[in-house]
């Protein structure tokens, strides 16, 4: 242990890291970077759910009561702009900045003063889309998919903004995935090939590339939606020869692989998770890297079955609709991997375990509605109901937040040193894992029995549902406080972490001491 | 550990200047795109809009075995008070032959006016057999003040249409573009004056 | 003593029933709509099957497979074989579900020989319905009173979900949508036909349904069209044919009286207080959702009527009738000329320039509107 603490003192005299806010402003450190970008994507998520309160509370019975229906349509656009561009995303990205140059035995990341800048202009990015929300005439109100013409011709002054934060987002997120992919492909300690990675960066690595292909498309898209609305272009106006209906086609062409850039991150996380505590080696490495590449591939040929009801051709549903319903194929194998991976193992059920758990089941859950979805004929009874917006939120809060939650305590004790309180850490679990299916789970009934989802008031049919409903997201919402606590006093103290607290981890990033260092691997170290 | 670190330098700018080479090529692959679905739609009438060209009549054999309903829909966008309508509803068309329907067309503002017909078809694939030998809707129409015309529209379906398809929707909507107008169409304003 | 268990067995299934139309997706009336059903049940119930072995998995391993219960992990990682299995047969599955799938979808698509044409136009926000082959048109628009939405009064039975003037149609005819729409995307939805088509500006989508059973079916717009999205229903009545056939032959006789009567009132000069009336009730029903009833409108989205603009001016008279009857292209502003009568454009245009202390002291009358119209 003494060691351990010289080693830290030897590297604070050695790097004399800055104390005080230039610290956070000027750093370059992919571990004060990460911090960052998680912190921020917490507060993001806060502000996200604050508003999913404000809409769950105006629907927790119908008539209108406490929001008008053109703030509330300003409350889910900006909703699910900040989830998934503030929340998940940085969230994602922060959790490569601490873990990949630590899993791969790099010094930090590949390009350091970029990294910095990624991070930076992401608060301008978000200040820039939350103030449009107090201008004259509110925020952005078209919903996070800004379809056309809603968003150019019949959008007001506030889309200026929001394009504009667009583009920050975009810039911050193509940065950070360049920043990645060279860091995975140039640092990898000797020894590390690339099979022997773990399937955290192998997954990010995916991930990055996506988003090198899709980001731009969507910084395209939004810059045509701002000449349309600004400079008399009209790409999406009949009008001028332009197609309403070619935004979508662009947009989901941004907008599937997008769903899976939030995703596969989370396929690398559970796959580090469920072998730690089975005690047992992941099970089908190779079939698991080759799954995720070819979710990757296919998430290009399946934008379409977002918009069935658009009136495409025949033959057009029917290839988007083969094509999406293949993708079961490599999600399946998948899941039945780290099912094969419990199988016979030694399993333990420590918070990090519990999350991974639940994000098995539930996601496997909204890959069941994902699939119900892909069959064209039923989508046109589901499509815009709520039935999709449970599918999504089972993928992405039971899905990738879950993740992410089973992260942040798994490698908790790594960048703090410290044990987090597992008790309230269990509590916030079992609170979150009922509310969250109180929450999202009857808004399948509701999807089904014909409520359209973005409503501000719903038939008195579907009262109970939404009551419901409300109550879990209410519950859910409040249960985060306890994750916020729990992170903060595991930040300030609590019983030391061992270099490797967890029995059945493995990786590099347990062969330093707990906190990492504020520069590891600076000699490269040996991968047998 | 220094050399190790040397050696990679220009490794990492090398994949940088791919990587932003990539990300420039999606930025431009974005907008390619539009051109791009605009061919996807004429080669598969993707989105049901018609050829915006004239196409010659040939003398293709007339399928006298078979008839086609044609419909005709016409719409007024919106701040353009036009009276816009064609002259029949439907026609029977035997598939090859060429027909020629007039759309009635009047100004009723006290202001010179430019409108242009935008055309779509139901069901969009038949938009690939639907060809127009002239139409009012490939150039934008001026109309002077309480002025009214007749627009005609020659086309005739292209004997390889699909025989499950025996209704076909041709709709137009009409749009002020007054604002747009290109200066060919202000010229012929003046001219007729 | 034998029918106690039958009765709760009764009771059990009358309730899952009633449940199941609040809880499930509707069968629907007509033959697509319940192959749709049988669908999604068939692939519910495969997905359930799937749900149960792979979770049922689970829960033995994390039952059984503890650490707690002295387990030594096994060392096994990975089984060609095993993996190869779990690629093929989900495959398999999936090639039977796509079958049926992509029959009924071929079937849906087929507009093809349709006894009946109806174009359905949205704009925001309600339908404009016309009959292709009657002289019928009308705009369907909710009915919920306002102050049911605001909890002053109790909501009725079919609170959102009812509209002033509802689309019928004849059962047991191939009935064919032409769907369109004069502004944003909006899309038309009636679960009950299984039929939902975005309706495109300045394009036309083709839908098609044949209902076997008369009745009343309600549904929603289900594409985001902005502000009021969630208040323009869809109700469609089907009637039997020779009820049908009635019921539209009165209806355009009407509505050709009604244009005629038209043309007749444009002689007639209304006074001020008549107009100012009338003018308010149609405002409230009709421009009040966006201008507001304080003629404020909502700063940078709707502009104000109060004290500002066309409706203070009285040089801008012609101009206020140009901007109501036609709409202002490329804004929120739509046409009226073709959802109001002359009488109650010239109503509506006369209040709004004399109430919130708008004093132009101008009446407008329905001669005024018609030389806008039809100068």
């Amino acid at each position: 242990m003494s060691t351990v603490v010289d080693d830290i003192h030897h590297e604070e005299h050695h790097d004399h890291k800055p104390s005080g806010i230039t610290r956070w402003l000027f750093t370059t450190n992919h571990k004060d970077i990460g911090s960052l970008y998680l912190w921020f994507s917490l507060i993001m998520f806060f502000i996200g759910g604050a508003m999913a309160m404000v809409i769950r509370a105006e629907l927790f019975q119908p008539g209108l009561q406490l929001v008008e229906p053109n703030f509330f349509n300003q409350m889910t656009t900006v909703h699910g702009l900040i989830m998934v561009f503030g929340a998940v995303m940085p969230a994602f990205t922060g959790l490569a900045n601490w873990m990949i140059p630590m899993m791969i035995g790099a010094p930090d990341m590949a390009l350091p003063r970029m990294n910095n800048w990624s991070f930076w202009i992401l608060p301008f990015g978000f200040a820039i889309l939350l103030s449009s929300l107090f201008l004259e005439g509110g925020g952005p109100n078209f919903g996070w998919t800004f379809y056309a013409p809603l968003s150019t011709t019949y959008s007001n002054d506030s889309t200026a903004l929001f394009v504009f934060s667009m583009h920050i987002l975009g810039i911050s997120s193509i940065m950070g995935a360049i920043n990645v992919i060279v860091t995975i492909m140039n640092m990898r300690a000797p020894g590390m090939n690339y099979m022997k990675m773990p399937l955290f960066v192998w997954t990010w690595l995916i991930t990055a590339f996506l988003l090198i292909a899709v980001m731009p498309v969507l910084a395209g898209a939004v810059t045509m939606v701002l000449t349309d609305k600004y400079f008399g272009t009209s790409f999406f106006d009949a009008a001028g020869g332009g197609d309403p209906v070619m935004f979508q086609h662009i947009f989901w062409f941004f907008g599937h692989p997008e769903v899976y850039i939030m995703i596969l991150p989370s396929f690398g996380i559970i796959s580090a998770i469920i072998p730690a505590f089975t005690r047992k080696q992941l099970f089908g490495y190779a079939s698991m890297v080759y799954a995720t590449a070819s979710i990757a591939i296919l998430s290009f040929l399946v934008w379409a079955h977002h918009m069935f009801t658009t009136g495409m051709p025949v033959f057009a549903e029917l290839f988007f609709m083969y094509c999406t319903m293949l993708i079961a194929v490599p999600t399946g194998v998948k899941v039945f991997n780290w099912v094969a991976t419990m199988w016979r193992g030694a399993m333990t059920f420590e918070t990090p375990m519990l999350f991974a758990l639940a994000f098995v089941i539930l996601f496997t859950i909204g890959g069941f509605s994902g699939l119900m979805l892909a069959i064209t004929p039923v989508d046109f009874q589901y499509h815009d109901t709520y039935f999709v917006v449970a599918h999504f939120h089972y993928v992405l809060v039971t899905g990738a937040v879950f993740s992410i939650m089973a992260a942040a305590y798994y490698w908790l004790p790594k960048w703090t040193g410290h044990m987090y309180d597992e008790t309230l850490a269990k509590l916030h679990f079992w609170t979150s894992l009922i509310s969250v299916n109180v929450l999202f789970f009857p808004m399948h009934f509701a999807g089904l029995a014909g409520m359209p989802r973005r409503i501000p008031d719903y038939s008195i049919q579907f009262a109970d549902v939404n009551q419901i409903t409300s109550i879990g997201g209410f519950a859910f919402g409040l249960s985060q406080l306890i994750f916020l606590w729990l992170c903060i006093k595991c930040v300030r103290g609590g019983e030391k972490a061992a270099a490797k607290p967890w029995e059945g981890a493995e990786g590099l990033e347990w062969t330093v001491p707990s906190p990492a260092p504020y520069h590891t691997f600076e000699k490269p170290p040996k991968v047998e | 550990m220094a050399d190790s670190q040397q050696s990679q330098r220009p490794d990492n700018s090398k994949i940088v200047k791919r990587l932003l080479l990539t990300v420039a090529g999606m930025f431009a692959f974005g907008f390619a795109l539009v051109p791009l679905y605009d061919v996807f739609c004429e080669v598969t009438g993707f989105n049901g809009r018609t050829k915006n060209e004239a196409v010659a009549a040939t003398h293709q054999t007339v399928d006298k075995s078979r008839t086609v309903n044609v419909q005709f829909i016409t719409r007024n966008a919106k701040g353009i008070p036009w009276k816009f309508e064609p002259s029949v509803k439907q026609v029977q068309v035997h598939p090859g032959e060429v027909r020629v329907v007039n759309f009635l067309a009047g100004n009723p503002t006290s202001g010179d006016m430019v409108a242009q017909a935008i055309p779509s078809v139901a069901p969009a694939e038949a938009s690939l057999y639907l060809n127009k030998v002239e139409c009012f809707c490939f150039n934008q129409q001026p109309l002077k003040a309480g002025d009214n015309t007749e627009m005609p529209m020659q086309f005739y379906l292209d004997p390889e249409i699909p025989d499950h398809i025996t209704t076909l929707t041709l709709s137009y909507t009409l749009y002020d573009m007054t604002a747009n107008a290109t200066a060919e169409t202000l010229a012929q304003l003046q001219t007729t004056e | 003593m034998k029918m106690k268990p039958l009765l709760a067995l009764m009771a059990l299934f009358g309730f899952s029933a009633q449940a199941q139309n609040r809880l499930n997706l509707t069968q629907g009336v007509t033959d697509v709509s319940n192959r749709v059903y049988d669908l999604h049940m068939t692939i519910f119930y495969i997905c359930c099957v799937i749900g149960v072995v792979v979770f049922g998995l689970m829960f033995i391993s994390m039952i059984r497979h503890r650490k707690s219960k002295g387990r030594e992990p096994a060392k096994f990682h990975e089984s060609v074989k095993v993996e190869v299995a779990w690629t093929i047969i989900p495959f398999l599955i999936l090639v039977g579900m796509a079958i049926p799938a992509t029959s009924t979808l071929i079937a849906m698509e087929d507009t093809s020989d349709a006894d009946v044409t109806v174009q359905v136009t949205g704009s925001q926000w309600k339908w404009h319905y016309k009959y292709f082959e009657h002289e019928v048109e009308f705009f369907s628009r909710l009915a919920t009173q306002q102050e049911q939405i605001q909890n002053k009064f109790e909501k009725s039975e079919n609170y959102l979900l009812e509209v002033d003037n509802p689309l019928v149609i004849p059962t047991g005819q191939k009935v064919r949508f032409l769907v369109t729409s004069d502004d944003v995307i909006h899309s038309w939805w009636v679960p009950d036909f299984a039929v939902k088509k975005d309706a495109n500006p300045g394009f036309i989508n083709e839908a098609w349904t044949r209902v076997e059973e008369p009745g009343i079916y309600r549904g929603q717009c289900a594409e985001l069209c902005g502000k009021d999205h969630g208040f323009m229903p869809i109700v469609v009545i089907a009637k039997e044919p020779a009820d049908y056939q009635k019921w539209i032959e009165d209806t355009e006789a009407e509505q050709i009286a009604a244009r005629e009567r038209e043309q007749e009132l444009l002689d007639m000069e209304m006074s001020m207080d008549e107009l100012m009336a009338m003018g308010e009730k149609i405002y409230n029903s009709t421009c009040a959702a966006c201008h507001q009833a304080s003629g404020q409108g909502i700063p940078g989205t709707f502009p104000a009527l109060a004290g500002e603009g066309v409706s203070i001016d009285p040089e801008a008279r012609d101009q206020h009738i140009d901007i109501v009857v036609n709409g202002v292209q490329g804004t929120a502003m739509q046409a009226f000329g073709a959802q109001l009568t002359m009488q109650e454009i010239a109503a509506v245009i006369t209040y709004e320039r004399n109430a919130w202390g708008n004093d132009t002291g101008d009446t407008v009358q329905a001669a005024d509107i018609n030389a806008v119209m039809n100068q």
